[in-house]
């Protein structure tokens, strides 16, 4: 340990990621819009409905592969997130919540994509977007249902608490619904995205870091950080289908919840 | 909003504050995959959806129906078979007092005819013994006429023997009779 300690010391040493690797520069200079990300989020939404168009253009009773493929992605965003969150009338927020299922999906594995590897989702204002307009959607549909003074009202004054109870209750329901919801549904996908490119980072440029490095021992334990970074990524993998999921899954409850008559 | 400044790379960045271009980005990536995905996608998928559920209900009737008409057709067969089993005991029911009938109407025929040659017989007979009987009386008379004459015609010496013989010849002509 000591031995590597004093590596560290004595080379150019080892310049850990942070934030500012995250701050890609544009691609062409006279563009000064036009970065990584914003390509990404642009081909994911080429990628996506072409998928789709695709498997959905001959949709027919006995499915071919392809549309047994996109079916099945789409059965599972109408069924087990809209229907079984939403329940009735879960039809209108189909093409909303399938659209947004997809779109998170695609860009947080974009980040483990060869040659892509890059998460859209880890720019933060994708995650606001995202947040806004969910926000929007389930304010409105509630306002829509109920009128907007009721609507505010049962925010507000949740009824059958006892009275006293409000002075509490109040500001932490208007809080939750007009601030913590949009902001941790931004922020969790966000800090997951961001947190798990970091960790790949790690590992991946620390493998590389050691294998140049002159030391004996560093070479040799190189493939450690690169077997954990390849580790890593399937772990990430996961999160970032589980992050997709949940954005979603989020949504329709919240959207479940400004349509049930009393929360 | 931060701008694009990359010339002062060790800046550092808040990651929490947005580029006002990714925000712009974002939502009309995202509203232009909407758009697609609820015109072009989401109705065919349904439209599958929903033929694939007609199909599958359209199967279950269909089959319900087969089966319906297989209850029919099996109600109908044991009602004609119990039927058809009814009017074969009638049938034979019928076959059988009838049968009855005849055989009673046979019994009684035979027993008149039989009434009738007993009674044919009978009369038969009667008429030859009254037959016999002329005759008889006609035979008698002649053979007394013979015996008298032969009688008469022998020497009358013993005149209480004679009439002995007479007396008994009539006797026993009336015992015979």
């Amino acid at each position: 340990m000591r031995a590597l300690a004093n590596l560290h010391a004595a080379g150019a040493g080892f310049v850990p990621p942070s934030t500012n690797d995250f701050n890609l520069p544009p691609i062409s200079d006279s563009v000064a819009w036009l970065t990584k990300p914003v390509l990404l989020v642009f081909l994911s939404v080429i990628v996506v409905s072409t998928f789709f168009v695709l498997s959905s253009r001959k949709a027919a009773v006995v499915p071919s592969r392809l549309q047994f493929a996109g079916e099945s992605v789409y059965a599972f965003v109408r069924n087990d997130l809209a229907r079984d969150v939403i329940g009735h009338d879960f039809m209108r927020f189909v093409p909303y919540l399938f659209t947004l299922f997809t779109f998170v999906l695609t860009n947080n594995i974009f980040g483990i994509v060869p040659l892509l590897q890059f998460p859209a989702m880890s720019h933060v204002g994708f995650p606001y977007v995202l947040a806004i307009f969910s926000f929007l959607v389930f304010h409105y549909v509630g306002i829509r249902k109920q009128g907007l003074g009721k609507y505010l009202k049962e925010i507000a004054f949740m009824p059958g608490v006892p009275l006293p109870v409000y002075i509490l209750l109040t500001p932490i329901e208007l809080a939750t619904f007009f601030i913590v919801r949009p902001l941790t549904l931004s922020l969790r996908l966000f800090a997951n995205m961001f947190a798990g490119h970091l960790l790949l980072l790690v590992f991946i440029m620390g493998g590389d870091y050691m294998m140049h490095d002159s030391h004996l021992i560093m070479k040799l334990f190189s493939p450690f950080s690169f077997a954990f970074g390849i580790a890593l990524t399937f772990f990430e993998f996961m999160v970032q289908c589980l992050q997709a999921y949940i954005f979603t899954l989020l949504t329709a409850l919240y959207i479940a919840g400004a349509l049930a008559d009393e929360h | 909003m931060r701008s694009f400044n990359f010339a002062a790379e060790a800046e550092k960045v808040n990651p929490l504050i947005p580029h006002t271009a990714e925000l712009v980005v974002g939502a009309i990536a995202f509203t232009l995959l909407f758009l697609v995905l609820r015109k072009a996608v989401v109705p065919m998928f349904e439209k599958a959806f929903t033929a694939r559920t007609e199909a599958i209900e359209g199967g279950i009737e269909r089959a319900e129906k087969a089966q319906l008409e297989a209850q029919r057709a099996l109600v109908q067969y044991n009602e004609q078979l119990s039927s058809a089993q009814g009017e074969a005991s009638k049938l034979r029911e019928e076959a059988r007092i009838q049968g009855a009938t005849i055989l009673e109407e046979l019994r009684t025929k035979a027993q008149e005819e039989a009434a009738r040659i007993t009674a044919t017989a009978h009369a038969s007979i009667e008429a030859e013994r009254q037959q016999a009987i002329t005759s008889l009386r006609n035979e008698v008379g002649a053979l007394a006429v013979e015996l008298a004459s032969k009688i008469v015609g022998e020497a009358l010496d013993d005149q209480a023997r004679q009439s002995r013989i007479v007396e008994r010849f009539i006797e026993d002509l009336e015992k015979s009779k």
